[in-house]
């Protein structure tokens, strides 16, 4: 679904990824690790065609991210859920309607079984009417994961999704991804804990990649 | 549903994307309200002058005075002979000498009642009425310099169309001044317009995360800033039209100043300025929308 070829970028500072080849199959998880500044987060915004690859190709459901329009990457990012490092949200709207953003956006409607659904799902219920400023740090990050898998995407990125929880919520965070993951969802997760990983590794079969020396290495076997 | 008919109902849960307030929300309508103000003043003026114009030109151009000098012995033959040339002149609707009073009459205000118009060589006056078409001015002072050496038609056109200019050209300053406000408009919502998007960048960048169009971000600011100016110039606009209608009523002897109302159905044109303001406020809108869209892609 999304697949990198000799893919180079970099910054004022020089490059920050260099030949970046990997792919991202339906069904998949991987999990992207690398020290802070390493280019996780840069590599996942090449994924939903937030930045454009220097050099090589980058192709997000078989199209070079370089020939869409910018109406193209909006509709390619209805079938990318992501969970960003600093959860965006609109502060004026409730957490629901956080939540169900994707579909207003999209001219879609959701009813409200559904919504509360997913809402529940992640734990969130009690606070379906709360602002997101009201919110703790895992409540948002939980909010965030309910508002990527909203339109049922197909890939689901996630950067640092449990940077700022405990580690009883990066569980349960991680268990709502392999959860997705069973349902066909390809999952890529950037975070720097390795203990997440070490624990992923009875719920699910992933690939730990790394990033090191500006280029994207498999980190030993499969978990 | 039409587009046109689809933006004026909106998307309730499209339109909360866009925080509600903010001092551009304001600032928007204020503008618009004071812009559309002026305009009612500039509109008005605008018509006034308009109708003064048209005033004047019908009311002069219709009208001429023959004017005869001649010696003592001669003026009532001359008198004769311009009428005659009147009676045969195509164009002319009427064409009657001025009596004595009415000689008097005009002459009053500079030398008093009691003038003695038997002892003065005053000119005699013919005061002549055209039809609609009008006469040819050039031929008939052709034919009185031969029939009557003394007569001189004034048709007024000396001082008529310099008047005429005068009010035509203020009918214009009016619509400039109109084309003005609408550009100052223009410009002060597409500021306010450009603030706004400027301020909400993170809602512009959450927005883009879940997946909206261009359209549809510029959509949510573009309603809310056409509604605005629509409900500010409305305001405007009302506050106008009760100063026009409070100016003084026109006089019976057309004095500029006092004729600047509306009149009859030109009531009707100061609804449309909030039509026009919504009109502007929507391209402003729309194009600082895209083009800021389009710098932060």
């Amino acid at each position: 679904m999304i697949e990198f070829e000799q893919v180079s970028y970099g910054y004022s500072g020089g490059p920050l990824l260099a030949d970046v080849s990997l792919r991202l199959a339906r069904g998949s998880f991987h999990f992207l690790t690398g020290p802070s500044g390493a280019g996780k987060t840069t590599l996942l915004k090449l994924c939903y065609g937030e930045l454009i690859a220097q050099q090589g190709r980058v192709a997000i459901f078989d199209r070079d991210a370089r020939t869409l329009s910018r109406d193209d990457v909006a509709m390619m990012r209805r079938r990318i859920g992501v969970v960003h490092q600093d959860q965006q949200f609109l502060d004026h709207l409730s957490l629901a309607e956080n939540v169900a953003l994707p579909l207003t956006v999209s001219g879609r409607s959701t009813t409200e079984a559904d919504l509360g659904d997913l809402i529940r799902w992640v734990g969130l219920e009690s606070q379906r009417e709360s602002r997101p400023p009201e919110l703790s740090g895992g409540e948002r990050q939980r909010a965030a994961l309910a508002r990527a898998i909203i339109m049922s995407p197909d890939v689901i990125l996630a950067d640092e999704p449990t940077g700022n929880v405990d580690w009883e919520m990066s569980l349960r965070l991680l268990k709502l991804m392999v959860e997705l993951n069973k349902m066909g969802k390809a999952i890529m997760v950037a975070t720097h804990d390795l203990n997440l990983i070490r624990a992923a590794k009875s719920q699910v079969q992933a690939r730990v990649l790394r990033i090191s020396n500006h280029r994207v290495q498999l980190a030993g076997a499969d978990l | 549903m039409s587009p046109l008919l689809a933006f004026l109902a909106g998307d309730a849960q499209a339109d909360r994307v866009v925080p509600p307030t903010g001092f551009t929300a304001r600032l928007t309508l204020f503008a618009s309200a004071a812009m559309a103000f002026l305009t009612v003043f500039a509109l008005a003026l605008s018509l006034a002058t308009g109708r003064l114009a048209e005033n004047w030109g019908s009311a002069l151009a219709q009208s001429s005075t023959i004017r005869i000098s001649a010696p003592e012995g001669q003026m009532e033959a001359q008198v004769l002979a311009v009428m005659d040339v009147l009676e045969t002149t195509p164009g002319i609707a009427d064409a009657r000498v001025l009596t004595d009073d009415e000689q008097r009459a005009l002459l009053e205000p500079w030398f008093g009642p009691d003038l003695p118009l038997d002892t003065l060589p005053v000119p005699r006056l013919i005061e002549v009425k055209e039809t609609p078409d009008g006469y040819d001015a050039e031929g008939l002072r052709a034919r009185l310099a031969g029939e009557a050496p003394g007569a001189v038609l004034d048709d007024h056109t000396r001082w008529r169309e310099p008047l005429v200019r005068a009010a035509e050209r203020l009918r214009l300053l009016g619509l400039v001044s109109i084309l003005l406000i609408a550009a100052t408009t223009a410009v002060m919502i597409t500021l306010a317009a450009a603030a706004a998007l400027a301020a909400n960048a993170q809602v512009i960048r959450v927005l883009r995360l879940v997946g909206a169009r261009d359209a549809y971000i510029a959509r949510a600011f573009v309603r809310r800033y056409t509604l605005r100016a629509h409900s500010g110039a409305s305001v405007g606009t009302a506050l106008g039209m009760m100063a026009v209608w409070l100016l003084p009523e026109a006089d019976p002897g057309g004095s500029f100043l006092t004729g600047l109302g509306f009149q009859g159905t030109a009531w009707l044109w100061p609804l449309l300025i909030p039509q026009l303001a919504a009109l502007v406020a929507f391209a402003a809108t729309h194009h600082a929308a895209l083009t800021t869209l389009k710098e932060r892609s």
